[in-house]
């Protein structure tokens, strides 16, 4: 519990910068012990605004409607509590931690995602993350195309102190990631993080590439890549779906992380992916250290949105 | 995976077909489609309800020209508004300082900062023939100098040499004075990603600008930004002198309602799109295309534009009123017709601008439409004038003299003057009925596909 209210305190600060999309001056909502009429309004604006998407904003304030007619909201206090139950209920079905068994040795991550989004960086912390939880951990550097990222996975490696294995720009990211597991298996090592370029989930070449990776990285292991995480940008709006979607065609997806929550998006794409996907988001990005990135929690994140 | 705003649309244009006005309930039936199209669009709430007020003022008694229906016409008018919101005209990169000219790149990380420095710089030294220097202000993220100097080195520009350590504000004045000496046309300084809510980057780079004054300090984002784009937008606005926009990742296949927010937000000329990673892919940013792309259109307003230009109204109006008054439709009306339908240019062409036309491109070109066409014509050309008048008078030997004379099978005239009677009887409902009359009795008789979707 104790790690759990500090991603409570990370996300407040983080996500709220003292208010919430949700419920900031919910006590206006109200005359007297009635709900103003225009309150349903309101609240769907605050969703929308949020990039929770029409889907998801229909289906909560769907809910939230038939609960105030049945009469069951009839101050803040109540409706805090209702909001933050169907949150819950939204979000409890992609919250589910990455768990690394000790079976599978190395286990096999890959990172993909569009380009910008925030892959490498997300790599770094979690690179620090995960050793700090006493594992091994090895770095390849697949993003081969875009200049310069090789160095900048290299300065995360040593940032996490964690070996990290490149070839350098031009070389083609299935050889440097299928080499990082073939190093990994002779030198012991329990994860390997594989970087992969930014790609726009349009271009079919470069999904086939991806496409090639797994197939490739598979010569090791039949059920590699154990962990195809994406990550998705916070202030992405309804295309982050689109993006999902293409790349879960591609290679599978297990997992997603979200990034840039630090920002002013408030990450309500978070309830859109719930809502469309069933995919579990892993962990959230609050910032640019090597300690920004936390596990999502539902409970947590409901908790953060309702009362800041 | 998103519903193009024509079939949102389509149930409400539906009954608005065949009347001549649009009523204030059917705007506002359109224009409740029209908000949820554009927020799914990613264009900001605040954007979208002012845009609808706007389209709800100008839509509201519009008059219907002859050709079109209500509803293309309630879709002109969006995608007008639309391109004029996002500014009209393509508007120039303005170089026009005493060199060197600064150009200062600004927006969140992960917007495509560094890549568009090296893109513009190309631009620059291609297009307009200046010799370009390229800096980097980002000591914050990993290897972002180095990127740059990369990216420069490919698009083979100058680079200015920057540290980790240094000061961002100390590197952008030596750059300037390094450009001052060797005369340089123009000098681009790339800058840290930021969010807005950092209020010490936020400073750094007012300060950046302070010290640079540039004359064009360009707001680079995401064309993917959801809602956040506006919020973005204006804070950046509020600190900086933004002179204008570029737009990237345009290559996705995000409605990029971003574009939208940002242009209204700002007040600021989108001025650049990026296409893709490679370095020549920048693009002068056309207004149309992305209102087009906003409301999930495909071509098919140029389409509209193109039969607008094409029918010649004149023709139409008189035709009308000639069958309105005689009540009669000839072989010679028939003809003109055709013509007006060949006159539109090739089917092939037309359905590559209609959503979802390439499978209907299939089915249509084992029918070859346009040989059909061109013998129906052939054949009513060997008529005489009486018989067209007539074409009661057409019996068999006549026929026979006909397919002679055309070239083809007696079959073939049997089967046109099958096609006239029905385009006849038609033509008969559609004068003492309207519009909606036929466009039901039509429905039955088209392939699938054809029809608009109810």
């Amino acid at each position: 519990m104790s790690e759990n209210s500090g991603f409570l305190t990370k996300l407040r600060a983080g996500l709220n910068k003292g208010d919430s999309f949700l419920t900031r001056d919910l006590g206006t909502l109200f005359s007297g012990d009635k709900l103003r009429d225009d309150a349903i309004e309101e609240l769907e604006s605050r969703l929308l605004m949020a990039d929770a998407g029409i889907e998801a904003t229909t289906w909560l304030i769907e809910r939230l409607q038939s609960e105030v007619n049945a009469g069951r909201v009839k101050n803040e206090k109540q409706l805090r509590a209702v909001l933050k139950k169907f949150l819950v209920e939204l979000l409890s079905p992609v919250s589910k931690p990455l768990v690394i068994p000790p079976f599978i040795k190395p286990y096999i991550l890959f990172v993909a995602g569009v380009n910008g989004v925030g892959k490498t960086t997300t790599i770094g912390k979690l690179a620090s993350r995960l050793k700090k939880e006493g594992k091994t951990v090895l770095l390849a550097a697949g993003d081969t195309f875009r200049a310069a990222a090789v160095q900048q996975l290299t300065t995360w490696a040593e940032r996490a102190d964690v070996p990290i294995l490149s070839q350098g720009e031009g070389a083609d990211s299935a050889s440097v990631i299928f080499d990082a597991v073939q190093s990994a298996k002779s030198r012991g090592i329990d994860v390997v993080i594989a970087d992969t370029a930014g790609r726009l989930h349009t271009q079919a070449h470069l999904m086939e590439e991806l496409r090639k990776i797994k197939r490739v990285v598979q010569k090791h292991d039949p059920y590699a890549p154990h962990e195809v995480l994406m990550v998705v940008d916070a202030t992405t709006g309804g295309n982050a779906l689109t993006q999902a979607l293409q790349f879960h065609e591609a290679i599978g997806l297990t997992g997603i992380a979200i990034t840039k929550l630090d920002g002013t998006a408030k990450g309500g794409i978070l309830l859109a992916i719930a809502r469309r996907m069933a995919l579990p988001v892993r962990f959230v990005g609050l910032g640019e250290g090597v300690e920004d990135l936390e596990p999502f929690d539902a409970e947590a994140y409901a908790e953060a949105l309702i009362n800041p | 995976m998103f519903e193009n705003l024509t079939t949102r649309l389509g149930t409400v244009l539906d009954s608005i077909r065949g009347q001549g006005r649009l009523t204030e309930d059917q705007i506002n039936a359109a224009t409740r489609e029209l908000r949820m199209a554009l927020l799914e669009a990613d264009v900001a709430l605040p954007v979208v309800k002012e845009f609808i007020e706007r389209i709800k003022v100008r839509a509201i008694g519009v008059e219907i020209t002859q050709s079109l229906t209500p509803g293309q016409q309630f879709l002109r008018v969006v995608q007008q508004e639309l391109t004029q919101t996002l500014g009209g005209v393509a508007e120039p990169i303005n170089l026009r300082a005493q060199p060197p000219a600064v150009i200062l790149m600004a927006g969140l990380q992960g917007a495509g900062k560094t890549t568009t420095t090296g893109k513009l710089a190309l631009f620059l030294k291609e297009r307009e023939k200046k010799t370009v220097i390229v800096v980097s202000a980002d000591v914050y993220r990993p290897a972002a100098i180095e990127q740059l100097r990369i990216v420069a080195g490919n698009v083979g520009v100058e680079w200015f040499p920057s540290e980790v350590g240094q000061n961002p504000i100390a590197i952008a004045e030596a750059a300037l004075a390094h450009a001052r000496k060797t005369y340089a046309d123009v000098l681009i300084v790339d800058t840290a990603g930021r969010t807005t809510v950092n209020e010490d980057m936020m400073k750094e780079i007012t300060a950046l600008h302070g010290a640079l004054n540039p004359v064009e300090t360009l707001f680079v984002v995401d064309s993917m930004t959801g809602q956040d784009a506006a919020k973005t937008a204006k804070a950046f606005a509020d600190v900086l002198p933004l002179t204008g926009v570029v737009l990237t990742k345009v290559d996705g296949d995000s409605r990029g309602g971003a574009a939208l927010s940002v242009r209204q937000v700002t007040g600021k000329p989108i001025k650049f799109m990026g296409m893709g990673e490679k370095s020549d892919k920048l693009e002068i940013f056309h207004p149309d295309r992305i209102a087009t792309r906003i409301l999930g259109q495909g071509d098919m307003l140029s389409l509209i534009e193109e039969t607008t230009r094409k029918v010649d109204q004149e023709k139409a109006l008189k035709f009308a009123e000639k069958l309105k008054k005689n009540k009669t439709f000839d072989l010679e009306d028939f003809r003109e017709q055709m013509a007006q339908v060949q006159n539109m240019g090739s089917m092939e062409a037309i359905l590559d601008k209609l959503p979802g036309g390439a499978q209907m491109k299939a089915q249509v070109a084992k029918a070859n439409p346009e040989k059909q066409i061109k013998r129906s014509v052939a054949i009513i050309n060997s008529m005489t004038k009486q018989e067209r008048k007539y074409p009661d008078l057409i019996k068999a030997s006549r026929k026979r003299r006909i397919a002679a004379g055309a070239g083809v099978e007696v079959q073939a005239v049997n089967q046109l003057m099958r096609q006239f009677e029905t385009t006849r009887d038609m033509m008969k409902k559609m004068a003492g009925g309207g519009m909606m009359k036929m466009m039901r009795s039509l429905a039955g008789k088209m392939p699938p596909g054809m029809m608009p979707k109810r």
